[in-house]
């Protein structure tokens, strides 16, 4: 059970489908004010009308051509991955090596995007086929798919963007947003950005225990442990597979290439999976952090419109253009804002889907951030040497005494209201 | 098992190519080479009647066997999807080989039993479980043992008849095949029953409920008096039945009456249908039952959403957006219809993956919770 909740259940009526998510409702009737500067609530339903129907057309063409797809796919992930092993085993010529360790970083990234990440988003499910069943399946990653998939898929798909529930803004490392509150740590922006980048599978795992939330009080001991168990576990079988099974196997080849052959195997394991991290790194920073992409409160977002929910996904992604095979081994994630919009359709008609997506934006007159990945990139580091920097604005900055008043304010009017709210009920 | 597939599913084989099954390796290469995943090859079809086929399957090395009255699932894929029915195995478990047939009669809103009859062809790939069910004879034959069948519930005592006849074993001295068709036409395994009506010790009576033979002992829908005509004591006679339900219903009421119950196995036949008519109804006016299979409860259909249902019935199913999108609460479908909510589509496949927080169930409906 990856999500226990502990208040009583929002009856969220999904017949409308055009209610927020149940903890973003209230009881106020307040609509959402998301879009509203630049769109009316009539405009709104009916962009949310046009997207709905988009998405239904599309999963009702879904059919053999995206079973073979996918199968096609996984089918050359996997030669990827056995000649990229077998020419690791090569050390003594090192055209076959270095080859070795392009297939198989090749083979983990497709894994990880095409593969793995769209398979656990259900994007699959329709074809009822046990091997990529979004539920069993767990990918080449040391982070469990469970727990990945309840960051992922729940906290960041449904509240994707708001401060204090996507809990992916900067990921509790980096100060990418405005709204976020700095701190010393942040003038360490670009290079703690590095760090995570060269070792993204372990912030991903690390990221999944939400330890933040457990020191809060807002997880249960019961349940952190249970997460540390799972990542404990998932963590052990990707080490011994990589940095020890197949390393002793290398020894075989020790009296022919010499002592150091294992190592060589070790060492290249280690590069693919680097290879693989800085990929995916840069695939999700370029998605999710250029300049133009808006974040949100959550006052902003509650009650919001299927529109609202739709504009708040487009508002919050950016698009990286680039060729097929680019598409194919960023996951189609290079169609961040279709993956956002849909992230239960098969990723392979994200290119299609984003045609129509455009032609809608062009006629509601909403912006579509895409671009290069090299200007994406760029975009994405000035924004992290930019937040990384000390506001001049107190309230900007996390310990400063003039927030850490206004927070001491607002922690005191709560009470003040859960005092009056009892004293009422009394 | 093998001695290579047991060694391929090993522990040892799964710790490199964790965190896959080695089989999602195997299936690329061949999708019969599966070291634990059961697949067959289609190798012969063969009519019985107009609308019932009998498949002979040649199932790869994952294969355990079956036990005569067993089941199988049979999954076929069409259009990319896997769809799964549940079929009896018809053939003798005593014969030579590893082969074996399920015999389907096409039920015209099963897709699975349409597409067996006109589209599967030899050679085709078949996705299987290993035999599965508790329908099935004792180790110790009794003396006296009745098969009592209607309709396409045949194929499981039609399994049990030709491995007795197959196999050394003691017979029963007295073994009585009692089947119930509309019409010779609609019979199947015709020739078969025909040809055990000379076998000693073997009595092979049919009714054909609609177009009955001329001077037929009995006639007409199962009743007590066709027992006592055939001078079977259902107390001392061990019976197992199988058929659809209407029939299933009257043999264990006569059975509970002559307080015989003990003596009678029963298997039903799961036919998943979707009437348009009957799924206006349901749609209009919430009806049926929604049961919860793991936790062993039911509720009444109330037209909420499955999660909601669950939730209502004290059930705690993991859920996360509540909306369709981040498919945390996604769970099996084991029985019965859904309606997506948002897009009205009808899903009625046996085990398929479904969305509980979007899906309503139409009419009776198992879930995986």
């Amino acid at each position: 059970m990856s999500h226990k909740r502990t208040t009583i259940p929002v009856h969220y009526d999904a017949t409308g489908h055009n209610q927020a998510p149940a903890p973003l409702s209230d009881a106020t009737g307040r609509q959402a004010t998301i879009g509203l500067d630049i769109m009316s609530r009539e405009e709104l339903d009916s962009f949310g009308t046009e997207l709905d129907a988009l998405r239904l057309r599309t999963l009702e063409s879904l059919g053999q051509d995206d079973a073979n797809y996918i199968r096609r796919v996984i089918r050359i992930q996997q030669w990827s991955e056995i000649l990229g092993r077998i020419g690791i085993f090569t050390p003594f010529f090192w055209p076959t090596f270095v080859a070795g360790i392009v297939l198989l970083g090749l083979s983990k990234i497709l894994e990880n995007m095409e593969i793995g990440h769209n398979v656990m988003h259900g994007q699959y499910d329709w074809m009822n086929d046990p091997l990529i069943d979004g539920k069993r399946y767990e990918w080449d990653n040391v982070a469990p798919a469970q727990d990945w998939k309840h960051g992922h898929n729940y906290l960041h798909h449904t509240y994707t963007n708001i401060h204090g529930m996507d809990k992916d803004i900067g990921y509790g490392l980096l100060r990418i947003d405005e709204a976020q509150p700095w701190y010393p740590n942040h003038r360490f922006n670009l290079p703690a950005a590095t760090l995570l980048m060269l070792f993204f599978e372990w912030g991903v795992m690390y990221h999944g225990l939400e330890l933040g939330d457990y020191l809060k009080g807002d997880m249960s001991k019961e349940e952190f442990l249970a997460r540390k168990k799972r990542a404990l576990a998932k963590t052990r079988r990707q080490v011994f597979k990589d940095y020890v099974a197949f390393p002793v196997l290398a020894l075989a080849l020790v009296p022919m290439v010499g002592w150091w052959a294992p190592l060589a195997v070790l060492g290249a394991t280690f590069t693919a999976n680097i290879i693989r991290n800085i990929w995916t790194f840069l695939i999700i920073f370029c998605g999710h952090f250029p300049a133009e992409v808006q974040t949100f409160d959550e006052d902003e977002a509650k009650n919001e419109s299927r529109g609202q929910w739709y504009l708040r996904q487009l508002l919050g992604s950016a698009n990286i253009s680039g060729t097929r095979p680019f598409h194919i081994l960023s996951g189609n994630l290079s169609h961040q804002i279709e993956h956002h919009l849909f992230p239960d359709i098969p990723a392979r008609r994200y290119p299609e889907v984003a045609r129509e997506i455009r032609d809608i934006c062009e006629r509601h007159g909403l912006p579509y951030n895409t671009g290069r990945m090299s200007k994406q990139l760029l975009s994405v580091a000035r924004q992290l040497g930019t937040y990384g920097r000390k506001p001049s604005d107190p309230y900007l900055v996390g310990n400063s005494p003039e927030s850490k008043a206004l927070r001491r304010a607002k922690r005191e009017a709560a009470r003040a209201e859960g005092e009056r709210a009892e004293h009422l009920t009394a | 098992m093998g001695v290579v597939r047991s060694a391929l599913a090993s522990r040892a084989v799964g710790s490199v190519t964790s965190p896959h099954h080695v089989d999602h390796y195997l299936e690329k290469l061949h999708p019969l080479w599966t070291a634990e995943a059961v697949r067959a090859k289609v190798v012969g079809i063969e009519r019985e009647t107009d609308n019932a086929t009998t498949v002979t399957l040649r199932p790869n090395g994952a294969w355990e066997g079956f036990t005569p009255g067993q089941h199988v699932e049979f999954g076929v894929e069409v259009d990319g999807v896997r769809k799964v029915r549940v079929f009896s195995v018809s053939s003798s478990a005593a014969s030579k080989g590893r082969n074996f047939s399920v015999s389907v009669k096409a039920h015209p809103d099963g897709f699975v039993s349409r597409f067996l009859n006109s589209r599967l062809a030899s050679g085709e790939l078949v996705y299987l479980s290993q035999a599965q069910g508790e329908f099935v004879l004792p180790a110790g034959l009794p003396d006296e043992l009745l098969l009592l069948s209607g309709g396409s519930g045949i194929t499981p005592v039609m399994s049990m008849m030709r491995t007795m006849l197959d196999s050394d074993v003691l017979m029963p001295r007295r073994v009585t095949f009692l089947h119930y068709a509309r019409s010779r036409d609609e019979e199947m395994f015709t020739d078969q029953l025909d040809q055990w009506q000379d076998v000693p010790g073997v009595e092979v009576v049919r009714v054909y409920t609609r177009e009955p033979d001329d001077g037929a002992e009995i006639q007409g829908r199962f009743s007590v008096d066709h027992l006592k005509h055939l001078g079977i004591d259902p107390a001392a006679t061990l019976t197992y039945v199988c058929g659809p339900a209407g029939l299933i219903a009257t043999v264990r009421e006569t059975y509970t009456e002559q307080d015989a119950a003990d003596q009678l196995r029963m298997e039903y036949f799961k036919v998943p249908t979707i009437d348009p008519a009957l799924l206006e109804a349901a749609a209009a006016q919430a009806s049926g039952t929604l049961s919860f299979d793991r936790s062993g409860t039911a509720a009444e259909n109330s037209g909420n959403t499955i999660l909601e249902q669950a939730e209502a019935a004290g059930l705690t199913p993991e859920y996360g957006c509540r909306m369709g999108v981040c498919n945390t609460c996604a769970i099996k479908k084991l029985h019965g219809a859904v309606r997506h909510v948002i897009s009205g589509e009808v899903n009625a496949n046996t085990d398929e993956t479904i969305k509980p927080c979007v899906h309503v169930p139409v009419g009776d409906v198992t879930v995986a919770l």
